[in-house]
């Protein structure tokens, strides 16, 4: 049994100490708090103690400055909390537009990650220091969720939909990555490492890797061809279905009016569930690939997409009807309107 | 009946009538209220074994006491037994049922039969759990996220579910029952704000009940389709939403938070006003804020849904909501300090309990903060910080009220008095075990030890090792009630009519109380607490 054990986790990432500050605030609150009822508990207790049979209390049972002042001062204090939570939750919420882009795929019981240049490991995942790390990911199976201690991040992993989790590590190391959404028997063997390089180290280690023999989009460009998607979506106009160059981050107008952002999620419901939302102009013609394609090859289709446009970013997530929600906020705001 | 022709000695509600059946079949909402405490301290002990099975298995970071199969198992059962079948009846069931009418001067709820149907609902509800629990148990946490329980567990999700769903029609059964009493069947004169608080905590907690208890028995029905017939309203690959599950089960589950602490922070209103013997400090406050959270209880389930792909625009909406029940519920705490203010102040066991729970409850409301400033949440959510958080209202703050209002009713129910000693030594044994229990817990989930772990990192072990000790004290603070209360009602001794001194309507008629409680109906004249007045006309009376 090790002794010396620890009572603070360890602290790698940009959002650590964010998260570290909210923490400590609350738990100096929280002792100070509990100090002063406990105190003044103890001291009436005392000072007030009962010294004959048949002694009563006084008659000083109301006031309403008191109540006024202690409604005040908790409520005062718990909007404060309340904006700095919102404000640290706001930024963890949101990738920066430079981020690496990574995906994960969780099932039961690991996690299977790839890295933007393609490389792929299972359970343990090397990441570069200093640089924003983007993971978007999708469970195969049940609700896991994506946990990094050491960076005071996690998202749970849905199936169906994509999230989105993002650090930037900012120590050298090993950390644990764990599973924090119960998921059946092995939940707790749902883990590994998270371990964080150098960058010529992290660069030195995917080229020790067993190389990726083609990059993501290559791959999703290659499973353009073999599902035959070409026939239809013509690098350029006329074909059945709409032209995909330069689209990804765009609006588009659908069929019934309503306009969304091309993202990772409509992309990804449109390989799907192609007759959910049709681009105006177009007819439902094209056949539904749900069970016929691995997340894996979805998420090789987007990335070649995406690098149809430039490699322009926007967030992952899902399509949104009202054009006016402000970009960063895409990801969650549309998870609300499912089927 | 003629009650009140028979010789005063035996012509209370325990002697009043013998055999099995003068028990099983009983309209005295008195008996009812024993009938109940006998099956939820079943239900109590079979719940604390689960939770003793799980200690053991946490000694050691390696998964080596039972397969995860079977931790995931005790994990499911301890909480399904202890939520549904202990704290959401215990206080209402066994000590509302008991002085609610007492209380106010009736003489008894309003509907005894549907009382006692509420009773065989929940006796039924949890053989029904049992039996599920006997053939192959479930494992899908207590709170049966999909699609995990409805597509992919292979354990009895659709018995333990019909279990919930049955048990929840007794609590509506006797919610019912209370609000309906309280509004027809107070004596003369006892005015709304004359009412001990231990009933505005009953009243709040039935309109919860009433309304948020459907919601839960629907969400069941869905998750009982899905797991038998693959309906899919919750499983993503036929279009289903597995995170409209979460919505659905915490729009109940929250405010169910509220149904399991608000009747303890009803007993601890009673037990710091007799034990001070002052009226309680705010009175309309302590009432309204009970009302406060009822009402806002309902508003906050999203706070449980902060890293779950919800909107971060709702989360925010969630988490200043959930901001918002602090104040009622700081409001409480600081009134119940403000009591012992010039009061007259003993140290009888009820009491001690109420004390430990204001310091227990304290750091549970304080921890509740930390988890709805979502910044943080997103850190310790589903870490032993919550677990740990929710232990120190649902165990530190129910169990302790719960104990509190046994140990100060007890004269009432029994006619007998607890060995005082004994009780305090349980009562400090409980607070320091608990503690030791669980106050580790929450700096293991900072350090990132998720909840539901079979196997766990080893730097996460003396913590776990802290835990457990604690774990075995607070099992033999138990236990102790257990014997000594059994023990008192033939050998405790005699109690008198009002062996506190404390005013309410309970203390005035006899322990225990005659069948239809009060020999004639009572007529109220005062505020509730009202030490000085009864003080004044004590050598009339």
């Amino acid at each position: 049994m090790p002794l010396d054990f620890p009572l603070f986790p360890e602290a790698a990432s940009t959002m650590a100490g964010q998260v570290d500050a909210l923490y400590i605030f609350l738990v100096v609150l929280s002792a100070f708090m509990s100090l002063l009822i406990g105190g003044a508990v103890f001291y009436c207790a005392v000072r007030y103690r009962r010294r004959s049979e048949d002694e009563i209390g006084s008659n000083f049972h109301g006031s309403i400055l008191l109540e006024i002042v202690w409604s005040a001062i908790p409520l005062a204090i718990c909007l404060l909390l309340f904006f700095w939570g919102a404000k640290v939750f706001f930024a963890q919420s949101r990738p920066p537009a430079d981020a690496l882009e990574f995906t994960a795929i969780g099932k039961q019981w690991m996690w299977k990650f790839q890295h933007p240049d393609g490389q792929r490991e299972i359970n343990t995942l090397h990441v570069p220091i200093g640089q924003p790390i983007k993971i978007t990911a999708i469970s195969q199976d049940v609700i896991h969720s994506l946990y990094f201690p050491a960076f005071r991040v996690k998202k749970d992993v849905l199936p169906g939909r994509y999230t989105t989790v993002w650090f930037e590590a900012t120590k050298t190391g090993s950390y644990h990555l764990f599973c924090a959404e119960f998921c059946g028997a092995e939940h707790s063997k749902m883990g590994g490492q998270v371990v964080v390089l150098e960058p010529e180290e992290y660069e030195r280690w995917l080229a020790g890797g067993a190389a990726a023999s083609q990059s993501p989009a290559e791959a999703g460009a290659a499973l353009f061809e073999q599902l035959a998607c070409v026939t239809c979506h013509l690098d350029g106009d006329g074909g059945r279905g709409p032209a995909l160059r330069g689209i990804y981050g765009e609006d588009v107008t659908l069929n019934d009016g309503r306009t969304v952002v091309v993202n990772d999620e409509y992309l990804r419901e449109s390989i799907l569930t192609p007759a959910e939302k049709i681009v105006a102009g177009f007819q439902p013609l094209m056949p539904t690939y749900k069970g016929q394609i691995s997340e894996e090859n979805v998420f090789k289709l987007i990335t070649y997409i995406k690098s149809l446009s430039g490699g322009r970013e926007t967030p992952a997530g899902g399509a949104v009807d009202e054009s006016n929600v402000p970009q960063d906020a895409a990801t969650d705001a549309a998870t609300e309107d499912t089927p | 009946m003629s009650s009140h022709t028979t010789d005063s000695s035996r012509s209370n509600y325990l002697n009043a009538a013998y055999g099995v059946k003068s028990w099983l079949l009983t309209k005295d909402h008195k008996r009812i209220a024993l009938l109940y405490l006998v099956a939820v301290s079943i239900f109590f002990s079979v719940g604390g074994l689960f939770a003793a099975l799980i200690r053991l298995e946490l000694l050691t970071p390696e998964g080596d006491l039972v397969q995860p199969d079977v931790y995931n198992r005790l994990f499911t059962m301890h909480g399904v037994i202890m939520i549904f079948f202990f704290l959401i009846p215990a206080i209402p069931a066994v000590l509302g049922n008991f002085i609610l009418p007492l209380m106010i001067g009736a003489k008894d709820l309003a509907f005894p039969r549907i009382n006692l149907a509420s009773f065989y609902v929940y006796v039924a509800a949890g053989i029904l759990g049992v039996w599920a629990l006997i053939n192959g148990g479930v494992d899908t946490g207590w709170t049966f996220y999909t699609p995990y329980s409805s597509m992919y567990s292979n354990t009895q999700v659709t018995l333990v579910a019909m279990a919930g769903f049955i048990a929840g029609f007794s609590s509506i059964m006797t919610a019912l029952n209370f609000i309906v009493t309280v509004h027809r069947m107070r004596a003369p004169g006892l005015t709304w704000f004359r009412l001990p608080l231990m009933v505005w905590a009953l009243y709040a907690t039935s309109i919860i009940i009433m309304l948020a208890t459907p919601v839960l028995a629907i969400t069941l029905v869905m998750l009982m389709l899905d797991h038998s017939l693959h309906l899919g309203i919750f499983d993503p690959a036929q279009g289903g939403d597995p995170v409209l599950f979460q919505h659905l089960f915490w729009f109940y589950s929250h405010p169910a938070v509220y149904i399991m602490i608000l009747p303890a922070m009803g007993v601890i209103s009673e037990l710091v006003a007799a034990f001070a013997r002052k009226r309680i400090f705010g009175y309309t406050f302590v009432a309204y804020s009970s009302m406060a959270i009822a009402f806002l209880g309902f508003l906050v389930w999203g706070h449980h849904l902060f890293v779950s792909g919800q909107s971060v625009y709702a989360g925010a909406i969630f988490s200043i909501l959930s901001m918002l029940v602090a104040v009622p519920s700081a409001v409480k705490v600081f009134n119940w300090t403000a009591t012992l203010f010039q009061g007259s102040v003993s140290y009888q066991t009820p009491m001690l309990y109420a004390m430990g729970f204001i310091g227990l409850f304290t750091i549970g409301g304080l921890t509740g903060i930390f988890l709805a400033t979502m910044g943080l949440d997103t850190h310790v959510h589903d870490t032993y910080f919550v677990v740990a958080h929710f232990h120190y209202v649902m165990v530190g703050g129910t169990i302790m009220g719960y104990l509190g209002g046994l140990h100060y009713w007890w004269p009432k129910i029994s006619g007998r008095m607890y060995p005082e000693f004994w009780a305090k030594v349980s009562a400090l044994l409980v607070f320091v075990g608990f503690h030791l229990t669980f106050f580790p817990q929450f700096i293991v989930g900072y350090l990132g030890m998720p909840r539901r772990y079979h196997a766990y990192p080893p730097e996460f072990q003396i913590l776990n090792v802290l835990s457990t000790a604690g774990a075995s004290v607070l099992g033999l603070g138990y236990l102790l009630p257990i014997i000594y209360l059994t023990w008192s009602m033939r050998y405790g001794k005699k109690a008198p009519a009002n062996p506190w001194g404390a005013v309410g309507l309970e203390w005035e008629t006899s322990s225990p109380p005659p069948t239809f409680n009060f020999d004639e109906t009572p007529v109220v004249t005062h505020e509730a607490y009202d030490y000085h007045h009864r003080t004044e006309d004590s050598r009339v009376a």
